[in-house]
């Protein structure tokens, strides 16, 4: 009905195909690209920990706000008061994290269910407080810089193309720390095998808080490279809360290959079905085929059978 | 401003009695009727017990930027109709609950101002699809609903007697007043960019119907969930042939919203005509918003003082509610005000003045005779009560009719460039609430 709605009323033809399929792409690729380290963040904490962090949005809606605390704080060009959130709003909600599993995650022996619950009081302790301390508006933050690529057929944020590039380079570093490096080694073993891995002196304990912080440092993150294009507002962890577990299932619980390629996936059909068609639509489509992975192939694209 | 609030707990409500000594029976009883409602009943409706007006307020959610300056504006009302004396001898009491800018919650505050509270009426919701979720709710229990939405619900008969609007105007008179000089300033086909709910609807419909009359067309509607924080997505659907570009967003992803439109087009782009709701709370002065500069803006009362003579009351409102010349709030110019919006509560709490007065209002059991004094009212003479300008009233349809104005981004700020005039914006009624029994 809205397809047809949409090729009787002439989308198409407000734009030629050629350009409007490079915008949609555009916008799919840098919803993909912060989509997939967000993503990332959340299927490293289950891949290594088998703990389901519903709290995960949280993580990254106080990424933003922090982002734009940080950022008011310091007077000057954009540019300084960005960089500084960068590196100080990931940090800050690392070190929240590590203490909600210290306090929390730690005391419930990661019990799968156990720590679903507690996220979700989490979830809710985190928006309440920064409801409470942040307040209920929208507030937005300046990009560290801007300019306007003008294609000829309409402008597109030069911000923007520089968020894609940025999250391709985390993406890229993250993989690294996993596969070239010792920590990554670590957490392998850990997820790999827990008990062999403490039998070997690999303090288990320090790890998974070290996972679940840098889980919720990737989402802190993606909120601080998106927050410059849209507003810090405390119900946003919502909507990358539901597309993550969306990515993930897909591609696979514990799976890095399979939630980039699920993001790339997911961000990018979304974008392009909400310009052609209906945002609405995007949703449905991307909901059907989580129930479709869950039904033919339960364990994602890329994931192996839980151990 | 905000020390005003009495969310009213008892202990704060026995300080403020006055007639303490001669109510220690009923001071008692009072503190007794949540658990036994007839006997606090009448311990109300004692003469210089305070009157009590539940404020149904947006703090949280969506529209808790209007939420915030519509309280703001309740209190400098509340708090001039009690320094000349209240309303009817007696001083008036704000009990304000947050509805969370959710229907679910609203009809739940309804009923908690009515049984728990026992407010006299309620007043003040904004959101549309609040206002429509609570009314039911109201009629139930019998309790005069004011709402400052400026939906068509009212008008168009949807809702039920105890709902009324005669504070602020509603979408579709505001639409058909200016849909002619659209028309013919700006251009005949148009394309509408509006929320997805009931208010964005109202848009929709009325406006697609006003520019039809004057030989325009409405060559797309793109309808965007009003909880959006991205909006670039939706622009390519503009078709190249629109003339005019007419947006009305609302939600907290409004200036991300008015920023990208200016990012689409650049310095190539049709007529822009937006409703100021795409821009409340938001302040013009933001980086990337000068691409607004020469678009137009329904105000319904100007952010910007004009300093012309057309509203020769707007010094004395601006002062007291404690706003500057450009909308911001005095104590933080960062904080801009939803100014086209919120006179309504304003004007509103002056109408249930004069309404309670005219019913000689003693109580809840006058609460019919308040809504058919409402209902026998047909103008609102312009004065610091209604500042934002004279009004007609129509007690058929409980709707109110008003100026309305046509802005232009010029130098960063608003500036009137066109007024309508109140006959521009009549229409026949859809509905006769008075007939409906109480």
């Amino acid at each position: 009905m809205k397809l047809r709605n949409s090729i009787r009323q002439g989308h198409f033809d407000s734009m030629d195909f050629g350009p409007y399929l490079l915008l949609a792409t555009l916008e799919g690729a840098v919803q993909a690209a912060v989509l997939a380290l967000t993503a990332l963040g959340l299927s490293l904490v289950f891949g290594v920990m088998r703990v389901v962090n519903v709290a995960h949005g949280e993580f990254f809606m106080l990424g933003a706000v922090l982002a734009w605390w940080i950022s008011s704080l310091l007077t000057g060009t954009p540019l300084f008061g960005f960089l500084a959130a960068l590196i100080f709003a990931p940090l800050i909600v690392g070190g929240l994290a590590a203490v909600a599993d210290r306090l929390i995650l730690k005391r419930l022996k990661y019990d799968p269910e156990a720590t679903i619950v507690a996220t979700i009081g989490l979830l809710y302790i985190i928006q309440q407080g920064a409801l409470t301390l942040y307040g209920p508006d929208a507030r937005p933050v300046a990009a560290p810089f801007d300019f306007r690529v003008s294609f000829p057929w309409f402008g597109y944020s030069g911000y923007k193309i520089s968020v894609i590039l940025t999250c391709m380079v985390m993406l890229l570093g993250v993989w690294a720390l996993l596969t070239r490096t010792r920590i990554g080694l670590i957490m392998r073993a850990t997820q790999y095998d827990r008990e062999t891995a403490q039998a070997f002196g690999i303090p288990v304990a320090r790890v998974y808080t070290g996972v679940f912080a840098f889980g919720a440092m990737l989402a802190a993150v993606a909120a601080v490279l998106i927050v410059p294009t849209q507003q810090a507002y405390y119900l946003m962890g919502l909507d990358p809360l539901l597309l993550s577990f969306i990515v993930v299932i897909i591609g696979g619980l514990g799976s890095l290959k399979g939630t980039v390629l699920a993001a790339v996936v997911i961000g990018l059909s979304d974008g392009i079905i909400t310009i052609f068609f209906d945002p609405t639509l995007a949703k449905i489509l991307s909901t059907i085929l989580v129930a479709m992975i869950l039904v033919f192939r339960p364990t994602g694209l890329f994931g192996t059978a839980t151990r | 401003m905000t020390e005003q609030k009495t969310n009213s707990t008892k202990t704060k409500h026995f300080t403020r009695r006055d007639t303490l000594k001669t109510l220690g029976a009923a001071a008692g009883l009072a503190a007794g009727s949540h658990l036994m409602p007839l006997s606090g009943r009448y311990a109300q409706a004692q003469s210089s017990e305070p009157i009590r007006i539940g404020f149904q307020a947006h703090r949280t959610g969506i529209g808790a930027s209007y939420g915030r300056w519509y309280e703001r504006t309740t209190m400098a009302a509340a708090q001039l109709i009690n320094d000349a004396g209240g309303i009817n001898g007696r001083p008036i009491e704000i009990v304000t609950e947050d509805d969370g800018t959710d229907p679910k919650r609203g009809a739940e505050v309804v009923e908690k101002f009515a049984i728990q509270h026992k407010t006299d009426i309620v007043f003040g919701t904004l959101f549309s699809h609040v206002v429509i979720g609570s009314a039911p709710r109201a009629g139930e229990l019998k309790i005069p609903y004011f709402v400052v939405s400026e939906g068509h619900h009212v008008a168009s008969g949807k809702l039920n007697r105890y709902v009324l609007q005669p504070g602020i105007t509603d979408v579709k008179s505001q639409v058909q007043s200016m849909a002619p000089w659209v028309g013919s300033n700006l251009g005949k086909k148009v394309t509408m960019i509006y929320p997805d709910f009931a208010f964005g609807h109202d848009h929709r419909d009325y406006f697609s119907a006003a520019i039809a009359a004057q030989g325009g067309e409405v060559i797309e509607k793109i309808a965007i969930p009003p909880t959006e924080q991205s909006f670039f997505k939706y622009f390519p659907r503009i078709p190249k042939e629109t003339e005019v570009l007419y947006h009305v967003m609302v939600g907290p992803g409004v200036l991300t919203f008015v920023k990208e439109l200016g990012e689409f087009f650049g310095s190539d782009r049709p007529q822009i005509f937006g409703f100021i709701d795409s821009l409340e709370a938001v302040d013009l002065a933001n980086p990337g918003l000068e691409a607004l500069e020469g678009t137009y803006f329904w105000e319904g009362f100007p952010r910007y003082a004009q300093n012309d003579g057309a509203n020769p009351h707007d010094a004395f409102y601006r002062e007291k509610v404690g706003v500057d010349a450009n909308g911001a709030s005095l104590s933080d110019p960062k904080d801009i005000s939803t100014y086209a919006h919120m006179f309504g509560c304003w004007e509103t709490l002056y109408i249930i003045k004069q309404g309670m007065e005219a019913a000689d209002y003693k109580g809840p059991a006058d609460r019919a005779k308040l809504i058919e004094a409402v209902e026998s009212f047909t103008d609102f003479p312009e004065g610091p009560e209604h500042p934002q300008g004279a009004k007609i009233f129509n007690g058929q349809t409980h709707q109110v009719f008003g100026i309305q104005n046509i802005s232009q981004v010029t130098d960063g700020k608003l500036k009137v460039v066109h007024r309508t005039s109140i006959e521009d914006s009549l229409y026949e009624p859809e509905v006769d609430y008075t007939k409906m029994a109480f």
